[in-house]
């Protein structure tokens, strides 16, 4: 037995209030789990972001459409570790997909996770970029033409025939991407909603709010990093661009509000046996991280914001200052949304009669550190797919081949 | 000098050798026949427990066999059973606790208010018809047995604690030692053995009856017909298995 672990769970055990099960003095699903929901967002996001452009049209959102992409597919490998870092058993993981149990939401996880990386992002990312990786192996040596070579699978055809068939499968792959990014996320909010027996937890609504607070930290994220990439290559901002992501994210942040707000309204007015439990909790152990960072710091204050850029006539200096700060509390407010479902979810005790303590340790499997490394790692996938598959426009135009 | 075979010894032999033959050929099956007769047969059984609320003392006897009984970890958080202590005063307010899950017992009662009522309730797993901890496990590693009683195989368990999520009781805990979810399993080692689970034999007043639940004749039916019989959280439509006489309202 891990010491440590006795030590924390003692700890816990001097912070509970109320009554709990005696087995409830061990909070089990960690800092790891809340990252997981997170993650899957963020990739269910960008996606929906980038169908905007492709499916619906929206012409504004153009600059930010690989981006978006590159950014689904950072954050989508990097979806899985939090969850196989958590289990008690690690190496049995793969049972998941050997022997799943039907009846069993988690165990969709595996074939919903596939389904989404496989199908769907390798494969429009596959056509997005074929016809340039087709020229950046044309125009490199070395390994470097040889890795082009493999990931193009030794495609060749750049006839405007081609290209074409490219843009009509990327079309089709988006219209399949959407259901299937809604599905990716609704799903992990369902993995919550369908447990009857925690309150906290069970709610049909919970994967619909997953998922506009999936899309809402999807197009923050793009925003965030469209902002960052650019200045760091000393290009202009496209306006018109940020505008569309400002307003896009200011719409999903009123759904998304509207939406919490509804589910709080309607367990408020229901009244249920859990409410004085939850109302207890939320006063106490979710008080800021809940009512302050939550509701004030990452939607509302965003939503201000973002509205008081929008619609008035600040200059585009400060419009753009204004847009990245609300994306960045919005990003804060998102990693507080799925902190408190997940731990918050867990500090009551299912006998409606104590709340229990959880405290984040620094180091271990499942410490800050570990969160950490899990946060920071999309990023650094992130960079090295931009430095091999740089979705810029002028990237594009800049290394036209001389031949056809 | 070579003695003769007999006529005499030729008959005797005539009789004892097909005799021992057949003995010897039979012995087989009258022995299989023997054995199936004791040979645990799973789907023959429906397991549930009943705890009378009235008899129960508080004096944690069956935490302690069922720790000893089950090697689970002595440490505070981890318990197949545990025992708690309800006060009801008189002004409504109504207090629980179980100091180490009430292995040693219950310390006297501090608070100078006026108490209307008190009461014991043991807890364990509610082998429920419908378990929602089944339902959810990834990998089929938790199950309901043919004989009703929910297992956990220990080398399939992945450790998610999706099944610690979904139990509505807190039955359930992860084995800090395996990694894996632990919880009460009737003593099944026992049971199927043909012997009571170890907290049931240990009740000091018989607070615990356990048995058939589909046979008539049993101390369980008994209880069952004669006391007003109550469940756990039964609006959470789980079915549960372990079968409370007098259990108040305030209990959940």
């Amino acid at each position: 037995m891990n010491p440590a672990h006795q030590a924390q769970l003692e700890a816990a055990l001097q912070q509970v209030t109320g009554f709990i099960y005696p087995n409830e003095a061990e909070l089990h699903w960690s800092i790891l789990v809340v990252i997981y929901p997170y993650i899957t967002g963020l990739v269910a996001g960008a996606f929906i972001l980038a169908s905007l452009e492709k499916v619906f049209k929206v012409k504004d959102l153009q600059p930010t459409y690989r981006l978006a992409l590159l950014t689904a597919l950072a954050f989508v490998f990097v979806a899985p570790i939090p969850l196989q870092a958590h289990l008690g058993h690690p190496e049995r993981a793969f049972e998941i997909f050997l022997t799943p149990n039907p009846s069993s939401a988690m165990a969709m996880f595996g074939f919903v996770y596939a389904w989404y990386l496989m199908v769907v992002l390798l494969l429009e990312i596959w056509f997005e970029f074929r016809e340039d990786m087709v020229r950046w192996r044309q125009q490199s040596r070395g390994l470097k033409k040889l890795f082009y070579w493999l990931i193009s699978l030794g495609s060749r055809d750049v006839s405007p025939g081609a290209v074409a068939f490219d843009h009509k499968a990327v079309y089709a792959i988006t219209i399949l991407g959407i259901p299937s990014a809604f599905l990716l996320h609704g799903y992990v909010g369902f993995i919550f909603g369908s447990v009857k027996a925690n309150p906290f937890w069970s709610s049909v609504l919970m994967p619909i709010v997953f998922l506009f607070s999936a899309i809402v930290s999807g197009i923050s994220l793009v925003l965030i990093l469209y902002y960052i990439t650019t200045l760091l290559r000393r290009k202009t901002l496209d306006q018109k661009c940020l505008n569309a992501l400002a307003a896009f994210l200011f719409y999903a942040l009123i759904i998304d509000l509207s939406l919490e707000s509804l589910d709080f309204i309607h367990r408020l007015y229901e009244s249920e046996e859990s409410i004085e439990i939850l109302a207890e909790l939320i006063f106490s152990k979710l008080f800021i991280s809940l009512a302050i960072v939550q509701i004030l710091l990452g939607t509302i204050g965003p939503l201000l914001l973002l509205a008081f850029a929008l619609f008035t006539g600040l200059p585009n200096e400060l419009k753009r200052l204004a847009f990245f700060i609300a994306a960045i509390f919005v990003q804060v407010g998102i990693f507080s949304t799925r902190w408190n479902v997940v731990i918050g979810g867990q500090l009551f005790s299912k006998s409606f009669r104590g709340l229990t303590a959880y405290k984040l340790e620094l180091g271990g499997q499942e410490g800050l550190l570990t969160a950490l490394g899990l946060l920071i790692l999309p990023f650094i996938i992130l960079y090295v797919l931009l430095k091999l598959f740089p979705p810029w426009d002028d990237a594009r135009t800049d290394t036209k081949p001389t031949e056809g | 000098m070579s003695k003769t075979y007999e006529r005499r010894e030729f008959l005797a032999d005539l009789v004892k050798f097909p005799c021992a033959t057949l003995l010897l050929g039979v012995s087989g099956p009258i022995k299989a026949l023997a054995s199936a007769g004791n040979e645990y047969q799973a789907s023959e059984h429906n397991y549930a427990m009943g705890v009378q609320i009235e008899k129960c003392i508080g004096c944690g006897k069956c935490v302690e066999a069922c720790k000893i009984e089950n090697d689970v970890p002595m440490e505070p958080y981890y318990f197949r059973t545990w025992v708690e202590r309800y006060i009801i005063y008189t002004d409504g307010e109504v207090s629980v606790d179980s100091p180490n899950g009430g292995i040693n017992g219950f310390p006297p009662v501090e608070s100078d208010k006026d108490i209307l009522r008190t009461f014991f309730v043991p807890k364990l797993c509610n082998h429920c018809e419908n378990p929602p901890c089944v339902q959810v496990c990834p990998v089929g590693a938790t199950f309901k047995s043919q004989d009703g009683v929910v297992l956990v195989d220990d080398d399939y368990c992945i450790g998610c604690r999706y099944c610690i999520q979904a139990c509505p009781y807190g039955a359930r805990f992860l084995d800090p030692r395996t990694h894996t979810a632990g919880k009460c399993t009737f003593c099944y080692h026992r049971i199927t053995e043909g012997l009571l689970p170890a907290c049931v034999e240990i009740c000091p007043t018989q607070a615990r009856i356990f048995g058939e639940l589909d046979k008539l004749s049993t101390p369980l039916n008994r209880m069952m017909r004669q006391s007003n019989i109550q469940v756990l959280k039964a609006h959470m439509n789980t079915e549960p298995k372990v079968f409370y006489s007098d259990l108040d309202g305030e209990v959940r």
